[in-house]
């Protein structure tokens, strides 16, 4: 009881405090559930959105800002260093990274940076160099400044393999009003729930935000497959033996020369 | 065409795939060999984890080892007595391997200690390969004298203890070396994705003087096994087994056998030697190749778990 009064009285004070919001926010994905079947080489999403006056309300003439953020599911993924020991290239040290997105797009109408401020970014988790990416470091979970070579390191490679992306040209208003961003989701992007999280900003700063969400998950064969293989391995094990013993077999009949 | 591989993660083209079954088939089946020591890195080449690429060659030389031990034993060309007791060690060097894998993978050394032993060994052993195929064409151009192997010669190892005999095979020797053989081929394709054909051959025949009319036939229904139960191992721990990549590969794989074998065969022996040894030195140094240039990023990533 003592900690709804609190509770209530904050809610008071922000519904007073925050200035009546301008601008309305809208958006839709194209396609929520992603198939991985086995002809998936990948696939192209579009969001589209508006942002509408409230009613009684104006736009800014001034124009907004749009940052679109795709994050896939979180993983935990190791990032390892090479050096050269006894003239051959060996993984010496490691840096695991906890609850990443496995997949992170960020997505704007213009360069992050001229759009708000370093802080702003930081503190809305905007662009590459602002998304906190938690490291274990000894006991302790924490992002590293941008510098840090494996962060760095991190993001190259994510980037490299397509997991990771930043683009500062995604966002296109189709009118001033109606914009859409291309999503697109690499071959090999893993499966599970993205969160999608559009950011209207105006001036260098947040005017308000709207989300949608996505499904990848596999399909027919191949999440019948993945599912056995995860769930039934030493059966899957044996399944997968017999078929090779019966391909085997079937080749010395079908070659049988004596 | 592209197909989607469900364990592996990634698509590939169907017909690249089923194309490397073939050529691998082609010289497996000229060579009497498995050819997964040809296999695990082409699939890594294009883009398989050396971990996957491992565990579902194993698929893939389990059938093209079983239809080899069909026709062998047709002709009553395996020793099973020699098989079953070289088997009981190599299950044994099978799940050592698959355990020892796993360790590796945690420890972030798995391609190093794959890259290693692929150096290694195929150096070695083509290097041998070479050697003795060359001597071999040398003394049939100059008329030498050929080593003629007599059944009763006999080495050190015939002198342990534990004496056994094979009738199949017309050998009787000590159980330890035969144990010892089976353990490593068990070991070694456990965590190298090769059958150890090409290992457990030689073998047979310098150790234990095992005859070559039974040596074939029993090698491949040692690799059948061994292969089988890593399929079942890695399936099991490793969740690694990419049954689509497998089948593809497996039926590539029978059918470019059936042409290798039809090619060895016009060949002579000697000759037959001379190209297998300069494949596998030529893949023992491609391997050497990626240790020791520097790598195009120091850092890689690889996936620890969800959440």
């Amino acid at each position: 009881m003592w900690l709804v009064v609190p509770t209530l009285v904050a809610l008071l004070f922000a519904g007073a405090a925050a200035p009546a919001k301008a601008e309305q926010l809208v958006v839709s994905l194209s396609n929520q559930r992603v198939l991985i079947n086995s002809n998936f080489i990948g696939e192209e999403l579009v969001l589209f959105g508006a942002i509408q006056p409230e009613p009684g309300q104006q736009l800014k003439p001034t124009g907004y800002d749009l940052v679109v953020t795709v994050a896939g599911p979180r993983v935990s993924l190791r990032t390892r260093r090479k050096a050269r020991a006894l003239g051959i290239w060996v993984n010496v040290d490691s840096r695991e990274f906890v609850g990443v997105p496995s997949y992170l797009a960020i997505l704007s109408n213009r360069p992050v940076d001229a759009i708000a401020h370093a802080d702003i970014l930081r503190r809305l988790q905007v662009g590459l160099d602002y998304f906190l990416l938690t490291q274990r470091i000894g006991p302790d979970l924490a992002d590293t400044v941008r510098e840090d070579p494996f962060r760095q390191a991190f993001v190259r490679e994510q980037m490299r393999h397509g997991f990771y992306r930043q683009a500062p040209d995604a966002v296109t208003y189709l009118t001033p009003t109606v914009f859409r961003a291309g999503i697109s989701l690499p071959a090999d992007v893993s499966t599970g729930n993205y969160a999608v999280d559009v950011k209207l900003l105006a001036d260098g700063a947040l005017v308000t935000r709207a989300s949608a969400s996505l499904d990848v998950i596999k399909a027919g064969v191949e999440q019948y497959v993945a599912d056995a293989a995860r769930d039934n391995g030493l059966l899957y094990g044996l399944a997968t033996t017999l078929m090779a013993l019966a391909t085997g077999w079937f080749a010395s009949v079908v070659f049988r020369r004596d | 065409m592209q197909i989607y591989l469900p364990i592996a993660d990634l698509p590939v083209n169907i017909f690249l795939v089923l194309g490397m079954g073939i050529a691998v088939g082609f010289i497996s089946g000229m060579f009497g060999i498995g050819g997964g020591f040809l296999m695990t890195p082409l699939l890594i080449f294009i883009g398989v984890s050396p971990a996957v690429a491992v565990a579902s060659v194993s698929t893939h030389i389990a059938a093209s080892s079983f239809s080899g031990a069909i026709s062998y034993w047709r002709r009553k060309a395996v020793d099973v007595a020699l098989a079953l007791m070289l088997l009981a060690a190599g299950i044994i060097g099978t799940a050592a391997g698959v355990w020892l894998f796993t360790l590796l993978r945690r420890l972030d050394q798995l391609d190093l200690v794959i890259g290693l032993s692929y150096v290694t060994l195929l150096s070695v052993v083509g290097a041998l390969m070479i050697y003795e195929a060359l001597r071999a064409t040398w003394r049939a151009l100059h008329g030498g004298p050929a080593v003629i192997r007599r059944p009763g010669s006999h080495t050190w190892m015939h002198r342990l203890p534990f004496k056994l005999r094979f009738k199949r095979s017309k050998i009787y020797v000590s159980a330890i070396p035969v144990w010892g053989i089976g353990f490593i081929i068990g070991f070694i394709g456990a965590i190298m994705g090769v059958g150890g054909g090409f290992l457990l051959v030689p073998m047979l025949i310098y150790f234990l003087r095992v005859p070559t009319a039974t040596v074939i036939g029993t090698s491949m229904v040692l690799t059948l096994v061994t292969m089988a139960s890593a399929t079942v191992m890695h399936a099991a721990t490793n969740h690694l087994v990419d049954a689509v990549l497998a089948l593809i590969l497996m039926v590539g794989g029978v059918i470019g056998a059936q042409f290798g074998a039809r090619t060895g065969q016009n060949m002579r022996g000697e000759r037959l030697r001379l190209l297998l040894g300069l494949l596998v030195l030529a893949v023992g140094l491609r391997f050497a190749y990626e240790l020791v240039v520097t790598p195009d990023d120091l850092y890689s990533i690889r996936y620890v778990g969800a959440g």
